[in-house]
């Protein structure tokens, strides 16, 4: 301290307009590109949303620009392994396999999506109208969503699709009447949750009413969760319209969906694997695409919320 | 005052974490005594590092926390040599650090004694876990000694309470549980991080009372942690006020609370909640704690003090003399003979003055 | 155990078993609702289905019909088959399938949440290692891919490929016919529990409790084991009952992969053959098993747990 030099002013008082006296306000990050930060450098989740769209891409024009349609039997090239002209081979009516794995996925996909969109807007509604009128209202809807719930799902879609005969709509049908009571369980629990918040006390004592505060106080809170739910339930949707299928509940020929291929090429699997194989990885790199991305989803959303 | 044992000795610790957002130097240049029998408080808003001190004295440094440099000396007398002995604590291996310094010489009572628990292990177990563990304790012996213990911390019916699992007991009842297990080993330093900011009001002053009990019992030295100067007037021999990694203002505690100094003090004092002052007359500190993820260029504090110097902004403070005492030191330009002279708020000293007819 | 438990253990078990009722009944309306009759042979004429309908009580109105068979069903007789084995009793049928489909998934179960508790342990306690990434990797591969994928892939590898396992149940062979199912089911498993379990161990570990346990001077080992342990596996007990449910949709496609005679092949015969008692003894099974064992999870919870054992009320 001794030889330490002092300037001249060092013992004036800053003052008031010194740089160093405004409060440096920390750099706020808008949540959204926080989410887009976070998720882009979650490795999982940028392959698993890669291959979504890639795999979408071409179940979309794979089936538009082949040359072969999906329902035309051939008995002239039945069972042929793959080759060329047949990138998957044919099945043993000589349709190709190629046209009919991405028509397949497209159906699979397309099932998965509309059961999920369905899921949403039924178990919303429900969640909402449980959780928001509260009492006696929400007893009994909790109490009828538990026994449905304790009936194991395979029993009602199975039970379910003996009754209506399978059909594309049935199947819809079936997959959303086991997976609407995931989305009305978060649906209430966010209400509930969100009800008691300050903004929404101070709508209500505004009068605004009960459209009004769903909707605008509501809705929009709930929605980055039942995008992540519902990231999670289009695989589960996948995995049991491929199940249903393979126990012969599926879609009927000529159509295809991954499952119904699975099924036909297992029943020729010691003779002819590639008939199976194809759509079952298939399956396979769409469930997992999903999940890794559904799972990046979740972290990025809420880095605290690992388990749901 | 010529025969004080010094019992823990830190010279210009330096603690920094590797993060996310780059390295953090939490701690910067800290220097600390503690001798036997007496308390030391360590005051400050968080995350100015006063936790991180006493945790790198414990040797429970997160996994991304490293100490820098800088020494913690840990002296004892042996209990069969009778020999004195001193070791630092921050060149020892974990594993001495865990078989030798924690829970036996060096006890920890936790914040929140909700949580600090294990809640599926019974109170008696885990008040003799660690006297069988370190001292090799029959169960009779341990079943004893707890038996003893529970009671000294002032759990009535302990003999029951012992076969209770923590979720059975109030927040005051778990609190003297971890008293107790603190107490278990017969450590010499016992470190309170905010042992009673989880705790009712009508429990606070319970819980210090039997903390300032048992230190006289057994002759602790106690480092208290915590930002509640109403704990630290009650408890503390010393006072050291902490602000952003550094030591900013140290002393008896009369010095600090009837002459503070720093500018940073004058704002812990006047936050103090009392019933009788018009708030609007205090003086408070504007701004929050700077990021240390940055380098800081002169005193951390300056961009919220009122008095900032312009060398404030380009020097750090060293550590002045109060004029007239040994004890009593403050890191402020404003100390320096060559600064303008400031005085504290008005309605500080109006404050301070009533306090101190009060304490008379 | 004390009154309290006692008396949640009884409100439990009341509710399952209204539960199973309303079951049996839904399960009964709906195959009241199903097309077509066992008896769909072109070859009978009316007189003569009338006559099998009165044999077997199906004239009857519905509330009879379903009056009856509650009432049938407290007797362990579920009625006879009319399509697989006719007039058959059901649960002569169903009898010894039980024994093979519950061996096989309680050893998927057994098998699956040991490994993956270790698994999820190892992972935990050395965060984000190389090790703890392949087993979270691993795991995410075994909650995504579905075990009839894994099942189909184990019998083209280990039973065409290199025929080291049948590819057909041999009733003469049950533990190694049972080999591949069992690792195709609890694949599933594993990757749930470790996943879990990874992520119940690494907030015990960073707990207030731990940090005490640490501040008493105790080893990592002892910590480990005395104070994490416990409360990381507690939990793991919740998600057993999800697992259940993917076990029993595994199951029901595994063994028509592998032609295991058990119940998930015989409820499918039954609704291609329309054989109505069968149909609904298995899925009023598998409902059972569903009910009974989320009853044992949410008690045993109960009883590990001492926040909830002697909690006040329920």
């Amino acid at each position: 301290m001794d030889n330490f030099e002092f300037l001249e002013d060092d013992f004036a008082f800053v003052g008031e307009n010194h740089e160093s006296k405004k409060e440096i306000a920390p750099p706020v990050t808008p949540f959204f590109k926080d989410f887009m930060r976070r998720l882009g450098k979650n490795k999982g989740a940028c392959i698993g949303g890669i291959l979504i769209v890639i795999i979408i891409l071409i179940a979309i024009i794979a089936p538009m620009v082949s040359s072969y349609d999906y329902a035309e039997m051939n008995t002239a090239i039945q069972s042929t392994s793959p080759n060329a002209q047949h990138l998957f081979g044919t099945d043993r009516y000589g349709r190709d396999l190629f046209t009919r794995v991405w028509q397949g996925t497209r159906i699979s996909l397309f099932v998965a999506a509309s059961a999920v969109i369905i899921d949403i807007i039924f178990g919303m509604t429900y969640g909402l109208i449980s959780g928001y009128f509260g009492g006696k209202v929400d007893t009994v809807m909790q109490r009828v969503q538990e026994i449905i719930n304790s009936i194991p799902s395979l029993v009602i879609l199975t039970l379910l699709l003996v009754i209506m005969k399978a059909s594309l709509f049935t199947i819809i049908i079936a997959l959303m009447l086991t997976g609407w009571i995931g989305m009305s369980r978060i649906t209430r629990a966010q209400v509930l949750k969100v009800k008691e918040e300050e903004y929404v006390l101070a709508s209500k004592t505004l009068g605004a009413g009960h459209f009004f505060i769903i909707f605008k106080n509501i809705l929009p809170n709930i929605f980055g969760q039942l995008i992540i739910m519902s990231m999670f339930s289009i695989p589960n949707a996948i995995f049991y319209e491929a199940f249903l299928a393979f126990l012969g509940l599926g879609i009927p020929t000529p159509q295809a969906s991954l499952g119904s291929l699975i099924n036909d090429g297992f029943k020729s699997i010691l003779i002819t694997p590639y008939m199976v194989i194809i759509p079952v990885i298939v399956l396979a790199i769409l469930m997992l695409s999903f999940n890794l991305f559904a799972d990046g989803l979740r972290d990025a959303f809420d880095p605290t919320m690992k388990e749901m | 005052m010529a025969d004080r044992e010094r019992i823990l000795k830190i010279r210009d610790l330096n603690i920094s974490f590797t993060t996310d957002h780059g390295k953090i130097n939490a701690i910067r240049g800290v220097n600390l005594d503690l001798y036997k029998g007496e308390t030391i408080a360590i005051v400050g808003e968080s995350g100015s590092g006063k936790s991180v001190t006493t945790k790198a004295v414990m040797g429970i440094l997160a996994s991304n926390g490293t100490i820098d440099s800088g020494v913690i000396e840990y002296s004892w007398n042996d209990e069969n040599t009778g020999e004195h002995k001193t070791v630092d604590i921050a060149q020892l291996s974990e594993k001495d650090l865990q078989k030798e310094i924690r829970g036996r010489k060096i006890a920890m009572v936790f914040q929140d004694p909700m949580t600090s628990l294990n809640p599926t292990m019974t109170i008696g177990k885990q008040v003799m876990e660690p006297m069988i563990y370190h001292y090799g304790k029959s169960k009779e012996e341990a079943y004893k000694k707890t038996l003893e213990l529970l009671e000294l911390v002032g759990i009535t019916d302990a003999e029951k309470r012992m076969k209770n699992y923590p979720h059975q007991l109030s927040g005051g009842m778990r609190q003297r549980v971890v008293i107790a297990i603190a107490l278990s080993c017969d450590p010499y330093v016992l470190i309170c991080d905010e042992p009673t900011t989880a705790l009712d009001v009508t429990i606070q002053a319970k819980i210090l009372e039997l903390i300032q009990d048992i230190q006289k019992k057994k002759n602790l030295s106690v480092i208290y942690i915590t930002h509640d100067l109403g704990v630290v007037a009650k408890v503390a021999d010393y006072v050291n006020v902490m602000y952003a990694g550094k030591i900013v203002e140290t002393g008896l505690i009369d010095e600090v609370y009837y002459d503070p100094r720093h500018p940073y003090t004058w704002g812990l004092l006047s936050a103090m909640p009392d019933l009788d002052t018009d708030d609007d007359e205090l003086y408070t500190i504007p701004g929050t704690p700077p990021n240390l993820a940055y380098r800081v260029d002169g005193d951390a504090f300056a961009p919220r003090n009122q008095f900032a110097l312009n060398i404030d902004l380009r020097v750090e403070p060293p550590m002045f003399d109060v004029p007239g005492s040994s004890t009593h030191k403050v890191a402020s330009w404003l100390m320096h003979p060559n600064a303008p002279d400031v005085k504290m708020p008005e309605a500080l000293k109006n404050r301070i003055e009533k306090m101190k007819k009060e304490g008379e | 155990m004390n009154k309290s438990t006692m008396k949640y253990i009884g409100k439990r078990l009341l509710i399952s078993a209204i539960t199973l009722v309303i079951i049996v009944a839904v399960l009964f309306l709906m195959l009241k609702l199903m097309p077509g009759t066992p008896f769909n042979d072109e070859k009978l004429t009316e007189a003569q289905k009338l006559a099998i309908y009165a044999k077997y009580g199906l004239d009857q109105p519905f509330f009879v019909q379903f009056f009856n068979y509650m009432k049938n069903m407290l007797t362990g007789d579920f009625g006879v088959s009319f399509g697989i084995v006719r007039n058959m009793q059901v649960s002569d049928l169903v009898g010894p399938r039980i024994l093979i489909s519950f061996g096989i998934g309680i050893a998927a179960v057994i098998l699956g949440t040991v490994i993956g508790v270790l698994l999820g342990i190892y992972a935990a306690l050395h965060k984000n290692t190389l090790a703890d990434t392949l087993a979270t990797i691993f795991s995410v591969l075994g909650v995504s891919v579905p075990s009839f994928v894994l099942g189909l892939l184990l019998l083209l590898l280990l039973g065409v490929t290199i025929p080291v396992f049948p590819i057909l149940y041999e009733s003469s062979h049950p533990l190694r016919s049972s080999v591949l199912p069992v690792i195709a089911l609890s694949f599933g498993v594993i990757a749930n529990v470790a996943r879990f379990t990874r992520s119940e161990m690494i907030s015990v570990l960073a707990s207030d409790y731990i940090a005490l346990a640490e501040a008493k001077g105790l080893d990592r080992t002892t910590i480990i084991r005395k104070h994490a342990f416990r409360n990381t596996l507690i939990p793991v007990i919740t998600i057993l009952g999800p697992i259940l449910v993917n076990l029993m949709t595994g199951s029901m496609v595994l063994e028509q992969i592998f032609s295991i005679p058990g119940l998930g092949r015989l409820l499918v015969e039954g609704i291609t053959v329309n054989d109505y008692n069968v149909v609904l003894a298995v899925s009023f099974l598998y409902s059972v098993l569903y009910v009974v064992m989320m009853l044992i999870i949410d008690i045993s919870y109960g009883i590990i747990d001492p926040r909830i054992r002697l909690g006040k009320g329920d």
